[in-house]
């Protein structure tokens, strides 16, 4: 493969179809696009627009249909190990019969590390969220935002180059929400990491990100790549009030609003062609 | 009530039951003065006498290491068997007929043919045949227990690259276990009633043995304290392995309550 370009993570014409013949959903239409490194990019997009689908394809757990994923110029083909995922479902994701302690250190048993290292790193990652206190608990002992915060921890235990986030916060209340959220941002800077981050929270994605990538609905293409340019670090309260703050989120607010409204009306489209053949 | 004394109140219920079972048998059997049912008291005597000192060696011990060594093995082997079966899809094509004909198979139907194979009137053959019985339900249930587990949890051990022997140790194992022992709680049981059955058939230790040698000569209270000690046995047999469980499957309690809210 190619290495030119230079992006840390690059996605090339990638597109995701499910089934096949008349039953084919085309989830991912053709998308394209390219993370450097130490960059936060958030994708956003209507819902059901295939954003938890490009995530795995990036992350190497399905295989496209059409296109590639390419990671420091090689094709990723499995879950590479630069790459860590932190799932929306911490519940799921967590293992109930480890401790906090042994699900962090899970991923670092098949690494070349002494056990010095291994426990280095799962006590670096745990204080790194704030959990140092709870190494010997279960996560089922924990709140869904601490259980969230071990699973950070796991990813950044395993030291990955890049962090992919698939709507790691959707289901935890608002006020743990925005605290979870600047942990993000904090850990961005002491893990020197590279973070793509899939959401359906507009101003999320402002707020976390240094570009955000905005999704038509499915089949899936890039409906606009925009910059924001607000400084770090961020603050809840200030950064949300900034006049750029409100004009972003404003316009990515307005683009998947019209996106929303499209599919419905291609729908009422299609059945009126339909209606005019029958006739 | 406080804790404690609802703890205190259901313990002398738990065993207040019994003990007044006891004594109306121990009545019933004084009224009736009949030689098929000796009296408790009877019964308890030759029980102290054959199986807490004399021939506990003799019978007690060989019966246990039988139910022991056939259990374990069926322990291994269900697991073993179980945990490919139940993450590939073709192997339970190729297995599950096979596994379901033998476990339909009722276990005397096999007894005599096992004697004949395995022509030997001690333990290699009772091993064999208790294995074989408690091998199903541990079998089927990791089947089962391996089906079970959350995709969620496979694509999060691929995502972090965890496969091969430590996927099996760390993922699959844990996840199936709850299943697993519900598994070998039915096996249990089944292995106090294939020893049983192996020292009844053919034999010349164990306590299926007394069983067998009290009836042909109508020794009606050894026949008496051989029955309370194979329910006995069974009872603490089963005892142990909820104790294991409570301790191995701690975490299971604890998150099925927690995600019950």
């Amino acid at each position: 493969m190619s290495t030119d370009g230079g992006h840390l993570l690059e996605i090339r014409n990638l597109s995701k179809t499910y089934g096949s013949g008349a039953k084919a959903t085309h989830a991912i239409g053709d998308v394209s696009f390219a993370v450097d490194d130490r960059e936060f990019v958030c994708v956003v997009g209507p819902s059901g627009c295939g954003k938890t689908t490009l995530l795995k394809c990036v992350g190497g757990l399905l295989r496209p249909t059409g296109g590639h994923v390419v990671l420091r110029g090689s094709r990723v083909t499995a879950p590479p190990e630069e790459m860590a995922l932190v799932f929306q479902e911490y519940g799921r994701s967590l293992m109930p019969w480890a401790s906090v302690r042994n699900n962090v250190l899970l991923p670092l048993r098949h690494k070349k590390l002494s056990r010095s290292e291994r426990k280095a790193l799962v006590e670096e990652a745990l204080g790194a969220v704030g959990l140092t206190r709870f190494i010997d608990h279960y996560p089922w002992q924990l709140s869904g935002g601490m259980q969230q915060r071990v699973a950070i921890a796991r990813a950044l235990a395993y030291q990955p180059s890049i962090l992919l986030m698939d709507e790691p916060f959707a289901s935890v209340d608002a006020q743990t929400r925005g605290d979870l959220e600047d942990l993000v941002l904090r850990v961005r800077e002491e893990y020197a990491v590279t973070i793509l981050f899939v959401t359906h929270d507009i101003d999320e994605s402002v707020y976390l990100s240094d570009r955000v990538i905005v999704l038509t609905h499915a089949p899936t293409e890039v409906k606009e790549l925009i910059d924001v340019d607000i400084p770090f670090p961020r603050d809840q309260i200030a950064t949300k009030a900034l006049p750029e703050f409100t004009h972003l989120r404003g316009h990515v607010y307005r683009l998947i609003k019209r996106e929303q409204a499209q599919p419905e009306q291609q729908l009422a489209t299609a059945t009126a062609v339909t209606k005019g053949d029958s006739a | 009530m406080t804790r404690r004394a609802y703890h205190s109140a259901a313990i002398a219920a738990e065993i207040a039951v019994p003990v007044a079972i006891l004594l109306a048998w121990q009545w019933w059997t004084v009224q009736a003065q009949d030689p098929k049912f000796p009296r408790l008291s009877t019964i308890l005597v030759e029980f102290r006498d054959l199986w807490l000192f004399s021939q506990f060696e003799l019978h007690v011990v060989p019966s246990l290491i039988r139910i022991g060594a056939g259990f374990g093995i069926a322990v291994v082997l269900g697991i073993v068997l179980g945990i490919p079966l139940g993450l590939s899809r073709w192997g339970r094509i190729a297995a599950m007929v096979h596994i379901e004909w033998w476990r339909a198979m009722p276990p005397p139907a096999l007894l005599p043919i096992s004697v004949i194979l395995l022509h030997s009137i001690e333990n290699r053959q009772k091993i064999a045949f208790i294995a074989f019985f408690c091998l199903f339900p541990i079998l089927l249930n990791t089947i089962d227990g391996v089906r079970g587990i959350d995709p969620a949890t496979f694509e999060t051990a691929q995502s972090y690259g965890v496969r091969g022997f430590e996927r099996i140790r760390r993922i699959v194992l844990p996840a199936a276990l709850p299943q697993i022992f519900a598994g070998m709680r039915t096996s249990l049981s089944l292995a106090v009633i294939m020893m049983v059955l192996t020292e009844y058939f053919s034999s010349t230790s164990g306590v299926g043995y007394v069983l067998l040698i009290s009836k042909n000569t109508l020794q009606l209270a050894p026949m008496w304290a051989a029955i309370v000690l194979i329910g006995l046995l069974g009872y603490l047999l089963n005892l142990l392995l909820v104790l294991v469980e409570r301790r191995v499957l701690a975490w299971h309690r604890g998150w099925r309550a927690a995600t019950a809210q």
